[in-house]
């Protein structure tokens, strides 16, 4: 199949030896397993329960809130000791709504809903049950899978494209998953394709996991409609925009989604979960996750109950050999730096990764020497350095003027510059000032709307005072005219 | 357990190899053959005079980051001021005295790149800078070619000799000669044909190997070349800027060679001598003052390339690659405002792109085998 090339990109040291060629093993369930209500992109779910209350493994825990947004379940059998704030796996170290589960160690199922031939479904059903099921995308943006599953409605889609890039150094999730299950994942592919009303499935995976392509390649062959292409080693080849483009050469254009082009991206553990959701009516209770960097002892994929400590999970691989300069929730090109490791394992968490002092490679930022190794290797086509100097001086609209809006936040920029400026801090920066300051526009139109509303209001009143005062006037005037005719 | 381990920073959190230091390095590392062959030619005043020009930038530089109250170490080690003072002194005429070097050291150094806010900041190449603010203001110093005394020959001066030239500049009649380039040139004006003006001086196989007079980075071109594709398989340069600009120049030579081939030199002859291959490998190619883009990269380049025909064919001075460069410079902001990437899912001029049906088909062809 012909493949398309994006510009720039980068070849991070790939780290994969480490955990790729390990099975994956069950993580062993703890005592406490802290579940927070919003794992996704959009609303927080509700809870559904309350303190005290027995729950079963995949029970509802919490529902889903408006059109964005996904329910959570309990990954285990267990006591609803706690609804409380707990620390999320995000950077600030900020909590969310978090409930906690004690688990009675029986890991009992609740009954499942009872599974027909998905087939025999139509697809607002099955994007139905997959919204049920919880289902994220997870591959680490954790946006509602039901409702890219939905978008057939509005656009046409031909192709579906299953992304096993896992581009990201260190992660191997999605390889051991596509090694070890890619039956299942085929199935799940097929469901989606159903669901979708499109013709093929395209499963992508990077020339560096050969044993998963070969696995892959097996288990699709059955079926004509679903191809297994191999694609290039290159960050950032698993970010969606980058994948479409290697894959049919189009661009998506910018504010629109992939849909305009009739493509939607899948990940492959997204595949698997709808699987396990149609055909065993699971929820989405636990996920596969690496638990890599150089300061583990023994470094594996674990899957892992949603809600387990990644403290818990460190210690279970043996803890630190030295002790780690960076926690991560995800892959060292974009994943979230943690607070600490009391943080629950969420629905995103591809890998949870302790990386050396060595293996961070901190280096103190020196000026910019204008070398535009950064440009060159912006897959979106961006000018970093000119966005960097416009977020530093705070001339945010100058960064937008050069793309900031277009930035996917990859990191390629600031992976290759010489001077270790940390280009993406300023994007963040700019970007967050940015929303702020939305966000803050937006109030104050509302307080303005209302007060004009307000104004508007009173001055009618003044108005309709006026005039009545006046009539009363003219009547008393035209009264006392008549007495005086009389 | 509760480990806190750092604060709120965005990814990514690793980097690659690269490291502005090491570009430095890596720079001077592809010069050095090229500037030993050049002091083995010139011998010891070559290699005084070369230790004094960076030696001084490096002190100007220590000089302004104390005056700036700036970290004077880690600035320091990035080996930029090295770089400057050794390609200065790679321009200059290897006998030329001490104070050419001590001077233009200043100038490539504060007028060239402190004053515009340090590295990173300039607008100019502060070496060439520095050489062209010198061959204004000393003509006659800045053109007095030795001819090659290698070292070990009986003619060259001796360890002190060497030292008084440096310190006094030499006497004129003993060893000088003309570069060839502006042999030619000068000849030519004499209202001589071609082939007598070089009949004397030009010998393909000596220019390139560099047995010629000259500064220590015009001689040999070979060893240039070397250092040159060392660079661009070190990834530090891209070809874009050295090629357009040689070809640039070959062509035009070529061209004009073609049409009278009794008043301009051919191709060969430019591009092997008068320190074109310096220029277009390690000066026109510098980081911070050469457009950023590939496409503004070999616009660059051709205009170098233009420029330094230009002025050796018609200029007032026979060596136009130091002005060529500067000119180009100045073009380079501007250069990098027009030529930008086209970003992803725009059109070239900033519009959402939008794709015909036929383009579209391409989501189906995407199956095919
Ligand atoms: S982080 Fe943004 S600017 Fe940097 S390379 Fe990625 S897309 Fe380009
Ligand atoms: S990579 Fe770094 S030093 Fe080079 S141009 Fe970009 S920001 Fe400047």
């Amino acid at each position: 199949m012909k493949l398309f090339r994006f510009r720039g990109g980068v070849h991070p040291e790939s780290h994969k030896q480490a955990t790729g060629s390990k099975a994956i093993e069950a993580m062993p369930l703890q005592k406490r397993l802290y579940v927070p209500l919003q794992q996704h992109i959009g609303a927080p779910a509700e809870p559904q329960v309350r303190i005290g209350d027995q729950v079963l493994k995949g029970q509802l825990l919490a529902n889903s809130q408006g059109a964005i947004s996904a329910p959570v379940h309990a990954p285990s059998s267990g006591t609803v000791i706690d609804i409380t704030e707990h620390t999320a796996p995000h950077p600030s170290g900020l909590g969310v709504r978090t409930v906690v589960i004690e688990t009675d160690g029986e890991d009992r199922w609740q009954d499942c809903q009872k599974t027909i031939n998905p087939f025999e479904l139509d697809a607002d059903e099955i994007s139905a049950r997959v919204g049920a099921a919880g289902i994220v995308g997870l591959g680490g943006a954790t946006f509602p899978s039901a409702v890219k599953l939905n978008l057939w409605k509005k656009h046409p889609i031909y192709t579906l494209v299953i992304n096993g890039g896992e581009c990201e150094p260190y992660l191997t999730c999605d390889d051991r998953l596509m090694q070890e299950r890619p039956d299942e994942i085929i199935d799940g592919i097929r469901i989606m394709l159903h669901a979708l009303h499109a013709k093929q499935a395209l499963i992508a995976i990077e020339d560096n996991k050969p044993d998963a392509i070969e696995r892959m390649k097996v288990a699709a062959h059955l079926f004509d409609n679903v191809t297994v292409v191999v694609v290039p080693s290159r960050y950032p080849m698993g970010s969606e925009k980058q994948m479409v483009q290697t894959l049919t050469g189009l661009e998506i254009p910018a504010g629109k989604l992939s849909a305009d082009l009739g493509v939607i991206v899948h990940n492959v553990g997204t595949a698997y979960a709808v699987h396990s959701a149609l055909r065993q009516g699971r929820p989405l209770v636990s996920r596969i996750v690496t638990v890599g960097g150089g300061a583990i002892n023994t470094p594996r994929n674990l899957e892992v109950p949603l809600g387990t400590l990644v403290s818990a999970v460190f210690d279970y691989c043996g803890g630190f050999g030295e002790s780690p300069a960076r926690l991560l929730m995800g892959g060292p090109m974009m994943g979230q730096l943690l607070p600490h490791a009391e943080v629950p394992i969420v629905k995103g968490s591809s890998g949870v990764i302790a990386l050396t002092e060595a293996e961070v490679a901190i280096n103190r930022p020196r000026p910019c020497i204008r070398c535009g190794s950064c440009i060159n290797a912006c897959p979106c086509g961006l000018l970093p350095l000119e966005m960097a100097a416009r977020s530093r001086k705070g001339d945010l609209q100058g960064a937008v003027d050069y793309g900031l809006m277009d930035c996917i936040a990859c990191g390629s920029c600031s992976y290759v510059c010489p001077s270790h400026i940390p280009l993406v801090q300023y994007f963040s920066y700019a970007k967050g000032e940015l929303a702020a300051r939305r966000r803050h526009k937006q109030k104050a139109d509302e307080t303005r709307k209302l007060a004009e509303v307000r104004m508007q209001r009173m001055e009618q009143e003044e108005r309709a005072k006026a005039e009545a005062a006046a009539r009363r006037k003219a009547e008393r005037e035209a009264k006392s005219k008549q007495e005086a005719v009389v | 357990m509760n480990r806190q381990v750092s604060n709120p920073i965005s990814g990514p959190h690793t980097h690659s190899e690269q490291d502005t230091g090491k570009v430095m390095w890596t720079v001077l590392l592809a010069l050095l053959p090229a500037t030993a062959f050049g002091i083995y030619q010139f011998g010891w005043p070559a290699l005084f005079l070369w230790l004094i020009t960076t030696l001084a930038c490096v002190v100007f530089e220590a000089m302004s980051l104390w005056l700036a109250r700036k970290p004077i170490l880690p600035f320091i080690s990035d080996g930029s001021a090295i770089l400057t003072g050794w390609l200065l002194a790679m321009t200059l005429p290897p006998w030329a005295p001490w104070w050419i070097g001590v001077l233009g050291a200043a100038i490539a150094i504060i007028l060239g790149k402190q004053v515009f806010g340090g590295l990173g900041q300039n607008i100019f190449n502060p070496a060439m800078l520095a050489r062209v603010a010198l061959l204004i203001s000393f003509p006659v110093e800045m053109t007095l070619w030795v001819n090659p005394l290698p070292l070990i020959s009986s003619h060259a001066p001796g360890f002190i000799d060497s030292l008084l030239i440096t310190l006094h500049g030499f006497k004129i009649d003993v060893y000088s000669g003309a570069s060839v380039m502006g042999h030619v040139k000068t000849e030519l004006s004499n209202g001589k044909t071609l082939s007598d003006a070089l009949s004397q001086s030009y010998d393909a196989t000596a220019l390139a190997l560099g047995f010629v007079n000259g500064s220590l980075g015009e001689t040999s071109a070979v060893l240039i070349l070397l250092g040159g594709a060392y660079l661009i398989y070190k990834k530090i340069i891209s070809w874009h800027i050295p090629l357009s600009m040689i070809v640039t120049t070959a062509s035009l030579a070529i061209l004009m060679h073609g049409l009278h081939p009794e008043r301009y030199p051919g191709g060969l002859f430019h591009v092997l001598s008068g320190g074109l291959l310096l220029g277009a490998f390690f000066i026109a190619t510098d980081l911070v003052t050469s457009p950023n883009t590939r496409t503004g990269q070999l616009i660059f380049g051709a205009g170098c390339g233009l420029l330094v025909y230009a002025i050796r064919t018609w200029g007032g001075y026979p060596e136009g690659v130091a002005f060529a460069v500067m000119l180009m410079n100045a073009v380079t902001p501007l250069i990098d405002h027009y030529v930008r990437p086209r970003i992803y899912g725009h059109t070239a001029t900033g519009k959402t792109l939008s794709y015909s049906n036929k383009k579209l088909a391409r989501v189906k062809q995407a199956g095919e085998k």
